[in-house]
């Protein structure tokens, strides 16, 4: 079950992304979240790791180079936590951090609520529906009717519950008649 | 001040009774074997929309299994991971629910099982908030709001099908029928399940059964299906005696783990 063998270096392409290629980092914990906000999500690279909210803390020790990045699994059987995992290791040495640590956290869970302003932008100009705020009320969030992502209507439907990612359903828009992702409340 | 600094990492994995490590195998064994189960689905589902679910649900019960046994190996500490908690332990070791392992049967069978497991888990995990065991109650707090989902969705199709034709109704009258003497297990504290619940490491599984039960009987209701009288058979599964159907499910859950042991892709 465990993915112990690192992803070739092409695997990214896969997804229309490169490896991107960081700044030398100056030794700040800001300069880090800048670096890291530049790390694209795997599945969905319009958005970044930072501003899907999966970056929950950084630490660092600037004179011995080191750092420390706290994340968080969006899905508990998320296949894409190790990739992600493997990418900001390789982005942070590429930037100069000496073995940089990984600490996987799954308290308190992940939930949409964490994405940011940009984020929820990005994720509208690529075509999915940003998931609506949820303020401890799921069931109400589950009632919501997202807007196309197109045309803006609020007049969709559901066509499946579940996505090609754990983290997105499939809509239509009854006024374009065009299918889109949503990407669901959690 | 004198009380302890408040850190953010992880507490060390402390075990507070000699049946923790059995107790978090149970549940973790439900979830893999139920995952198991919907994988099956993936390719054959009736429509594409529900062979996408079933994937989905079945990848988020992986989910579930892994932080389990990640768990169950610290906490037992002799250096067992979730491979050798999946691949390497034979049948008697297994601790899931008898439910979980049952054949798959026609579409409507397997959603009726799914859900009735996927409720039961939906009131363990809450309950898991208070246990006293945090990275559990952490690994309750996680899953929850992916098996809510499971279970509304999985809910809306054994309405649809109970209230459907005359041909979907029969079928899921006769899984209900079948499945339903299964359940009983899943409310049933045994040594092991008396301790977790005095350490206060997990809840009183008795104590879930009447909001189960609430909650299943009037979904059924809606779905015009007729809620099974109870019966004394009590199903062995979390005991590590199964049914005939788990010899062949570790069959092919394992055979490749252990042809080929220490492969990775
Ligand atoms: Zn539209």
């Amino acid at each position: 079950m465990s993915a112990q063998a690192s992803l070739p270096r092409d695997f990214f392409a896969a997804f229309g992304t490169t490896e991107p290629a960081p700044e030398w980092w100056d030794g700040s914990e800001e300069h880090l979240w800048v670096i890291l906000r530049g790390i694209p999500d795997p599945e969905i690279p319009a958005i970044s790791l930072v501003d899907l909210g999966i970056v929950r803390e950084v630490h660092c020790e600037s004179g011995a180079r080191a750092a420390t990045v706290v994340i968080t699994p969006t899905y508990a059987g998320c296949p894409a936590t190790e990739a992600i995992r493997q990418q900001i290791q390789r982005v942070l040495e590429a930037a100069g951090v000496t073995s940089p640590a990984i600490e996987l956290r799954i308290s308190p869970p992940w939930t949409t609520d964490w994405i940011t302003a940009t984020g929820r932008e990005a994720l509208q100009q690529f075509g999915i529906t940003p998931p609506c705020t949820i303020a401890g009320n799921l069931p109400r969030a589950l009632q919501f009717r997202p807007a196309c992502p197109r045309c803006g209507s609020h007049q969709t439907e559901q066509i499946s519950a579940f996505g090609a990612t754990p983290c997105k359903a499939l809509h239509r828009c009854q006024q374009c008649r065009e299918p889109f992702d949503y990407f669901k409340p959690l | 001040m004198n009380t302890p600094a408040e850190t953010d990492q992880p507490a060390a994995a402390k075990v507070l009774d000699p049946h923790h490590v059995a107790w978090v195998l149970r549940v973790a064994d439900g979830s893999l074997v139920l995952s198991q189960r919907m994988t099956e689905w993936c390719g054959h589902g009736p429509v594409l929309e529900e062979d996408i679910a079933f994937s989905n649900i079945a990848l988020d019960l992986l989910g579930q299994a892994r932080l389990l046994y990640s768990h169950a190996g610290a906490l037992e500490g002799r250096g067992r991971d979730e491979d050798a908690f999946a691949y390497w332990r034979d049948e008697a070791e297994f601790r899931n629910p008898t439910l979980v392992e049952l054949p798959n049967g026609d579409f409507g069978q397997s959603v009726l099982r799914a859900w009735a497991y996927v409720s039961w888990q939906c009131l363990v995990w809450a309950r898991l908030e208070e246990s006293q065991d945090p990275a559990l109650a952490a690994i309750g707090a996680k899953s929850i709001k992916e098996s809510r989902y499971h279970q509304e969705h999985l809910g809306a199709w054994v309405v649809r099908l109970g209230d459907g034709t005359e041909e979907s109704h029969r079928r899921m009258q006769a899984a209900l029928d079948y499945l339903w003497p299964y359940t009983s297990e899943l409310f049933h504290l045994d040594a092991v399940d008396s301790a977790a619940m005095h350490a206060g490491i997990a809840p009183g599984l008795d104590t879930l059964s009447e909001t189960w039960a609430g909650y299943t009987s009037a979904l059924l209701q809606t779905a015009t299906l007729k809620t099974p009288a109870p019966t004394p058979f009590m199903a062995t599964g979390r005991q590590g005696r199964h049914s005939e159907a788990m010899g062949y499910l570790l069959n092919e859950l394992q055979s490749l783990a252990r042809a080929h042991p220490g492969a990775h892709w």
